[in-house]
């Protein structure tokens, strides 16, 4: 039986470490690779490592620390941050990522992405939407939440399907840092529809947040990060506790 | 033990890197390479591979190693370890993006697109357990019904079920591990599945040929 992944989401600037609310108000909360040592030793099932500064301030992507960090875990790694060329994606595999991580080109160029699941496969291609409720609309956000794209959610979300993505990270700006529960009204509204693994991204502050999430939708693994940095709780913490609910998981 | 050499066939798509670093990982040497001179000396030989069957194949069609893979795993008996789309490039003929390629017919079979649904989306990517059907060196070691990390759409449905040795389940069930003689195949990467993937990695390097 497939588990549900439970993946750290690590954020950085400037090889710090950080984490905000509503994609704003950054926080350091330590060094990248510390908590990738952590990690490591923890056994998680994943990690996503984002660099959130790389596209807006133009940055060359640090091949160097994903090399370090590829040398330090034998699980499955997914980078973002900057990715804009067909060079960048191999270059980031080529250090030692399984999966790069893409956000603000896929909504400029989409052709890109189409091209990069031919040449590289749908498994290495995954798609960060970070999106806002507007009453009943919802607004996709490219550039780590500094701009607003014109983009259709339903319809954005499809043609990713239909070019061939491998599975989206779906993030909430408003609940985003908030610890106050994942957006599960959208997920629920976006698994109807997408025929590709979601790892669902924005709120998780308690188990019971993360069980509700599992309990009511069909994600395929879901991303926290405050829950990790603020609170004592690891992801073996959550794993045990998902397990006495009858949720599949890897102990 | 020092005089292995081990190959891991590049085929320059996708993630060596990590294979070549579990290899490491057991003070092992390896070396990627496709040319002849290396494969033809290798005590042990890897195909690794992520992407689609055609385009595998289409890669060891243009650097002619073709016959060298199948002469060294089928006449000399050197063990080889395919990893996820390298174990599926071992069957007969594969059928992604809607056509049929021939494969490198080294364990009889067809690879196909995994059964799927609303509820069982693909890729199936995460966490899996294997069911072992069989006793076998590569899985010294490791417990009956570990988890693997998968990621991959189209599953290696084997002619002769005596080669399955690994199930796992997906929508429905599907061969995980195979193994004739001196040659093995995995579904899943063993180089991204932390302990118990790097054992199978091990158990693979300790595995003589004869």
């Amino acid at each position: 039986m497939l588990k549900k992944r439970i993946i750290p989401t690590l954020l950085f600037k400037n090889n710090k470490l950080v984490k905000g609310i509503n994609f704003n108000s950054w926080r350091t909360v330590g060094s990248v690779m510390q908590s990738v040592r952590i990690y490591k030793m923890r056994k998680v099932d994943e990690l996503i490592l984002l660099d959130i500064s790389a596209t807006n301030l133009n940055k060359k992507i640090d091949l160097d620390l994903i090399n370090e960090v590829a040398n330090e875990c034998f699980m499955p790694l997914t980078f973002g941050g900057g990715v804009k060329t067909i060079e960048d994606i191999s270059n980031i595999l080529k250090s030692g990522a399984d999966k790069v991580c893409i956000n603000t080109a896929s909504i400029n160029n989409l052709k890109f992405i189409k091209e990069a699941c031919k040449i590289f496969g749908s498994q290495a291609i995954v798609i960060s939407v970070d999106y806002k409720k507007k009453s009943e609309a919802i607004e996709i956000w490219s550039n780590s939440g500094q701009v607003k794209s014109n983009k259709v959610f339903e319809d954005y979300l499809k043609d990713l399907e239909g070019i061939g993505v491998g599975e989206i990270i779906l993030t909430s700006i408003d609940k985003d840092g908030t610890m106050e529960g994942y957006d599960i009204d959208t997920i629920i509204k976006v698994n109807k529809f997408l025929n590709i693994p979601i790892i669902a991204s924005g709120g998780a502050g308690n188990f019971e947040n993360m069980l509700d999430l599992l309990n009511s939708t069909n994600v395929s693994a879901l991303a926290a990060s405050s829950i990790f940095h603020f609170t004592n709780k690891t992801p073996l913490d959550i794993k045990k506790f998902l397990f006495t609910k009858k949720v599949p998981v890897r102990l | 033990m020092n005089n292995k050499k081990i190959v891991i066939i590049d085929l320059d798509i996708g993630n060596v890197g990590s294979v070549k670093r579990a290899i490491h990982h057991f003070g092992y040497r390896a070396i990627v390479s496709n040319r002849h001179e290396d494969i033809n000396s290798a005590t042990h030989l890897i195909l690794p591979g992520v992407g689609s069957f055609d385009e595998g194949m289409k890669k060891i069609h243009a650097n002619q190693i073709k016959e060298i893979l199948v002469e060294m795993v089928k006449i000399k008996n050197i063990p080889i370890l395919g990893i996820c789309l390298g174990m599926q490039l071992f069957a007969t003929k594969g059928y992604e993006n809607n056509k049929e390629t021939n494969g490198l017919n080294i364990i009889p079979g067809l690879v196909k697109k995994l059964k799927n649904n609303t509820e069982f989306k693909l890729p199936h990517i995460g966490w899996n357990n294997v069911v072992f059907k069989k006793k076998n060196k590569i899985f010294k070691n490791i417990l009956d019904n570990s988890d693997f990390y998968y990621i991959h759409s189209y599953e290696f449905i084997c002619q002769d079920e005596v080669s399955i040795i690994g199930i796992s389940n997906y929508c429905n069930n599907f061969t995980s591990v195979v193994n004739q003689n001196n040659i093995y195949g995995v579904q899943f990467h063993p180089e991204k599945s932390l302990e118990q993937g790097l054992q199978i990695i091990k158990n693979f390097l300790e595995i003589e040929y004869i």
